[in-house]
């Protein structure tokens, strides 16, 4: 049958046999645990939880809430049977002007109203998945190469790269200064891009970030369309997680940067959007391309007909996001609610001397294991991944997977579950931590004096005895109590 | 067909160069190579005598630059002729004082530019003022759009009585918004690609003819058909198509692609059935030019002809693929469209009943057509080979079918008696509005090609056109357009090999527009060279 494959693979083309599409990276080896022993709370309790997904599911039963007093909104009921006929047949890729007023509308929303935003520019696609593809599409020629920080969502290699024959160059961000963007990284990474004699065409930032979930700074922005309009590079702001910020400091978007700026060329500035993040949609496929280039917005607009949102669901959506009531009070109530579980969760983490970089956006956290590594290579990354996959049974997704230059991090998504799943994930990890602190002090013990080794145990029983009065605290559970 | 003649063009910016068919690495250089080289066109075509030693180096220069180009048939937009700067163009006529912007990709270049196929031309100029009965009586008709509008009360009564429940009401049958707003397999719900395997089954007229297993579900038989030429083709290499073919094909499948579609002639004599000693011939001719073909794209029934094809040229089509070692596309999407008296017959139907060599198969199907939802985007990659499955399915994350639209269709689609019922009340209606549109046209002396299928008639309107050439036709098509009032698809829009027929959809008719369409068509036919209108009726 050897021969029958190969003759099978020769029937296809390079883009259906090579490795773009991803899947083989180790960001969806966890997904494949998962996908064979999810976790289910009365099911299956021993199953592996999945926090690899960055799925906001907080705000649910607000918009259940509303789609349920508003049956006309989707079309599917007798109530907006009358609106049916014209929606169903509309397949104009302009899309429905009411869904582009209402999404403009949102984004201004989400932006604080500080800026407007130009219906007309709005382009629809397959999910942010498809707005990137497709901006991949309209910008860049094969060979050519855009610039990312690191770390960056290993998505971007696909979405960027598979089709559309774009290379990404990594631009390195470093913990040292909380893996800020600099503008001698940009520099480095476009001087390697000329040496090696190719063409940069554009820079890509996630802004929220993921995995970071930090926002950029004033600066950090200014200095990129700095950048970007010195090198007359284009510039694309994937502000996916831009409703995800829970504190403080909040998101500045570029379209504020670039309203200040006049001298900057906004042929170069282009926005990615989906209501994937912020409204917790990922099923609609409603991703966005707001672009301030006319040529582009007219190619990508010809090229959403490959990934245009179904009429039914603008018409959903448009209704929804024009009820400004609605939306503010979901806005409000789903950053409160991001915060608090944000909190509990870092805070779990930091009981056991967890640390994660500090965020203010985002469905995760970016959790710093350096510690637990067995040696500071990507080598120790993946065993101690692994170990959390098969022994800990929690799908996190290693830094290495996110291109990030140094071992040791890792990013967990919290928004996904329920509270109580919370607090059973973060038993697991409080379990897994005391553990391998247990195993690696016995390690210690030959290379250190025991005075150290009574200390850090000193400490751990410090942490754990002080929180036993919190309510909060799973530590409450008779389970853990009992084994204590 | 004119291989030697270069496609005829004035000394153009090249803005205007109609080039869709620019494919995308080979002319990187676009801009100020083209500057450089059309001149040297007219030199080369020998219409001076020049000495030797420039002359080698400039058809060199030429035939590299333009080889890729010539291989092609003639290009097919007549947008070349001056009466085409007539044609509003509404915004798209911006781009035109600019070289393309220097910003977007040679790729994107080529896109953004204004449109130049008569089809998108067409299309474009309706809308804003499109016919109403009542509100708009003198706006335009449109008969380029091949869309049903005829049974969509059928649907919309059967929303009104079957779904009582709000979408994401809290009951079973993952109604409710975890089953609807989260992420779900991006190739398509397991239950609605059963329900649209049964769906398609029944179109066709049998029980259980497609397996859901082998089905990937898309946003829209469009992205269908790229992600299969995606999966089936490198870019640079060919697709043999068989002409007229839908003007959409040019860029659906060739625009991200870089796959280049091999025009395979058909003729009214035949009336314009595809027969295989064509495609084979079409086959060596590439390969003599040293491009690789991968596979047949051919639409059944067809579009704009509106024919199907046999049981026995499915069998030969099957045995000339394996042959070859090539692909099968099958675009199928109007397979429930059909109106004669005879049976549509599916390429799944002739695999099924042999022990043929399946994984070189694909059928594209779509809810577009023959269930009147173009804006819902559901099509349908329905494969024999896993790989191509495998691959489809990852590739379904860039064109994934919105859930809750997803949602809404499963139990409209699974309720086997309103789809039998749809499809035929559908036929029938198709049927009659055809015979009518027909007998119109006949009553003017217009003929049509004989079709069984689909929401169009394939007008021969080569009497009314002078020259009997595509100048000719293009000039007919503004004077319906411009006179008439009345959109209509050219066939070079279609890369007919003949002049003078034009694809008129009649399925956005009702029975009353139906004479207001041909008092139009009466007045554009009056205005025609009295020469041609005395062979007329």
């Amino acid at each position: 049958m050897m021969k029958g494959l190969n003759k099978q693979e020769q029937l296809l083309s390079r883009i259906a046999t090579n490795d773009g599409h991803g899947e083989n990276s180790p960001y969806f080896d966890g997904w494949k645990a998962y996908d064979s022993d999810p976790f289910h709370p009365t099911n299956n309790q021993t199953g592996v939880i999945q926090m690899g997904l960055a799925e906001n599911k907080l705000c649910f039963d607000l918009i259940q809430e509303w789609v349920t007093n508003h049956p006309t909104a989707s079309i599917c009921t007798p109530e907006g049977a009358n609106d049916f006929r014209d929606i169903a047949i509309f397949q104009d890729y302009h899309g429905l002007k009411e869904f582009r007023q209402a999404v403009a509308r949102f984004m201004e929303k989400v932006r604080g109203d500080k800026i407007s935003f130009d219906p007309d520019r709005i382009v629809m696609s397959g999910g942010a998945t498809g707005a990137h593809e497709s901006l991949a599409f309209c910008l860049a020629d094969p060979g050519d190469v855009f610039l990312v920080p690191t770390p960056y969502y290993p998505g971007f290699d696909r979405d960027l790269r598979w089709r559309t024959g774009v290379q990404l160059l990594p631009v390195v961000c470093e913990s040292s200064n909380d893996f800020r963007l600099t503008r001698e990284a940009l520099e480095t990474a476009f001087e390697e891009a000329q040496a090696a004699n190719i063409r940069v065409k554009g820079l890509l930032l996630n802004n929220p970030s993921n995995p970071l979930g930090t926002v950029m700074s004033r600066e950090t922005l200014l200095e990129a369309v700095d950048f970007i309009n010195e090198k007359n590079i284009h510039l694309i702001c994937d502000e996916i997680y831009a409703a995800t910020v829970f504190s403080q400091p909040g998101f500045i978007s570029i379209a504020e940067i670039v309203s200040e700026n006049p001298k900057c060329n906004l042929d170069l500035i282009h926005i990615v959007y989906s209501l994937s993040k912020d409204l917790g949609f990922p099923g609609f496929r409603v991703g966005i391309i707001y672009s301030y280039n006319d040529a582009v917005v007219s190619c990508a607009r010809k090229m959403s007909s490959f990934g245009l949102v179904s009429t039914q669901t603008q018409h959903l959506i448009a209704s929804m996001l024009s009820d400004d009531i609605f939306v503010e009070k979901f806005l409000a109530e789903s950053s409160d609610r991001l915060a608090k579980r944000h909190e509990i969760f870092t805070r779990g983490l930091s009981q056991v001397g967890i640390g994660s970089l500090k965020s203010s956006a985002g469905l995760y956290c970016w959790m710093d294991l350096r510690r637990m590594l067995k040696e500071a290579t990507f080598e120790g990354e993946m065993e101690l991944w692994r170990m959390i996959i098969h022994e800990v049974k929690l799908n996190v997704s290693p830094g290495s997977s996110f291109h990030c230059s140094e071992p040791g991090w890792f990013r967990v998504c919290f928004a996904n579950m329920d509270d109580e799943t919370v607090k059973i994930a973060l038993r697991r990890i409080r379990n897994f931590v005391l553990q391998s602190k247990a195993g690696s002090a016995k390690k210690l013990c030959r290379r250190r004096s025991n005075l150290e080794v009574s200390l850090s145990f000193r400490r751990l029983d410090e942490i754990m005895m002080g929180n036993m009065m919190s309510p909060h605290s799973p530590m409450s559970s008779p389970l853990v109590q009992a084994r204590n | 067909m004119s291989q030697n003649r270069p496609p005829k063009k004035p000394l153009p910016q090249p803005e205007d160069h109609p080039t869709t068919t620019t494919s995308t690495a080979s002319s990187g250089g676009g801009g100020t190579g083209m500057r450089l080289i059309v001149p040297l066109q007219g030199i080369v075509q020998g219409r001076g005598g020049l000495i030797l030693g420039s002359l080698i180096p400039c058809a060199l220069f030429y035939f590299l630059q333009f080889y890729p180009k010539r291989r092609r048939p003639p290009s097919p937009n007549p947008t070349t002729t001056s009466s085409s700067s007539d044609l509003a163009r509404s915004a798209s006529r911006l781009n035109l004082s600019t070289r393309g912007s220097i910003h977007v990709s040679a790729r994107g270049n080529t896109i953004a530019k204004p449109e130049d196929s008569t089809y998108y031309i067409g299309l474009s100029k309706v809308r804003g003022d499109e016919y109403d009965s009542l509100e708009n009586p003198d706006g335009f008709i449109q008969l380029g759009l091949a869309e049903n509008r005829l049974s969509l009360d059928l649907i919309g009564k059967w929303i009104s009585e079957n779904l009582n429940d709000s979408m994401f009401g809290e009951g079973n049958d993952g109604l409710n918004i975890n089953g609807m707003a989260t992420y779900q397999p991006f190739d398509g719900l397991k239950e609605l690609k059963e329900a649209i395997a049964g769906f398609m089954s029944r179109v066709m007229g049998k029980t259980q003819l497609f397996d859901p297993n082998q089905m990937v579900l898309t946003s829209g038989a469009t992205s269908a058909l790229e992600i299969l030429c995606f999966c089936l083709a490198d870019q640079g290499n060919g697709l043999l198509v068989p002409t007229p073919y839908y003007p959409g094909f040019d860029r659906d499948m060739r625009w991200r692609t870089g796959v280049e579609l091999v025009p395979v002639h058909c003729r009214s004599s035949d009336n314009f059935m595809l027969s295989v000693p064509a495609l084979d011939q079409a086959y060596n001719q590439a390969r003599k030019r040293g491009q690789k073909i991968r596979g047949v794209l051919i639409s059944n029934p067809s579009n704009p002809v509106g024919n199907m094809l046999s049981k026995d040229t499915l069998y030969s089509l099957v045995d000339f693929a394996r042959e070859k070692n090539i692909h099968i596309i099958c675009d199928e999407v109007f397979a429930g469209s059909t109106y004669g008296n005879e049976e549509f017959v599916s390429m799944a139907e002739v695999l099924d009943s042999e022990d043929f060599d399946k994984d070189r198969v694909h059928i594209i199907y779509g809810l577009s057509k023959d269930l009147s939802l173009p804006g819902f985007r559901v099509g349908v990659i329905y494969s024999f080979n896993e790989n191509v499955l495998a691959a489809s399915r990852k590739l379904t994350r860039f064109s994934s079918i919105s859930v809750p639209t997803q949602r809404l269709l499963i139990p409209m689609i699974k309720d086997e008696r309103f789809t039998q019922e749809y499809i035929s009340v559908n036929r029938e209606r198709i049927r009659k509005t055809h015979a009518l549109f027909v007998e119109g046209l006949e009553k003017m002396g217009i003929e049509c090609a004989e079709s069984k299928a689909g929401l169009y008639c394939w007008v021969n309107m080569s009497r009314l056109i002078s020259p009997y050439n595509e100048k000719g036709e293009l000039e007919l098509f503004e004077k319906l357009l411009d006179i008439g009032k009345i959109n209509a698809t050219p066939g070079s829009a279609c890369h007919c090999i003949e002049p003078g027929w034009f694809r008129c959809c009649f399925t956005t008719l009702t029975e009353a527009d139906i004479p207001v369409v041909m008092e139009r068509i009466r007045k554009v036919v009056d205005t025609c060279n009295p020469f041609c209108s005395k062979h007329l009726a």
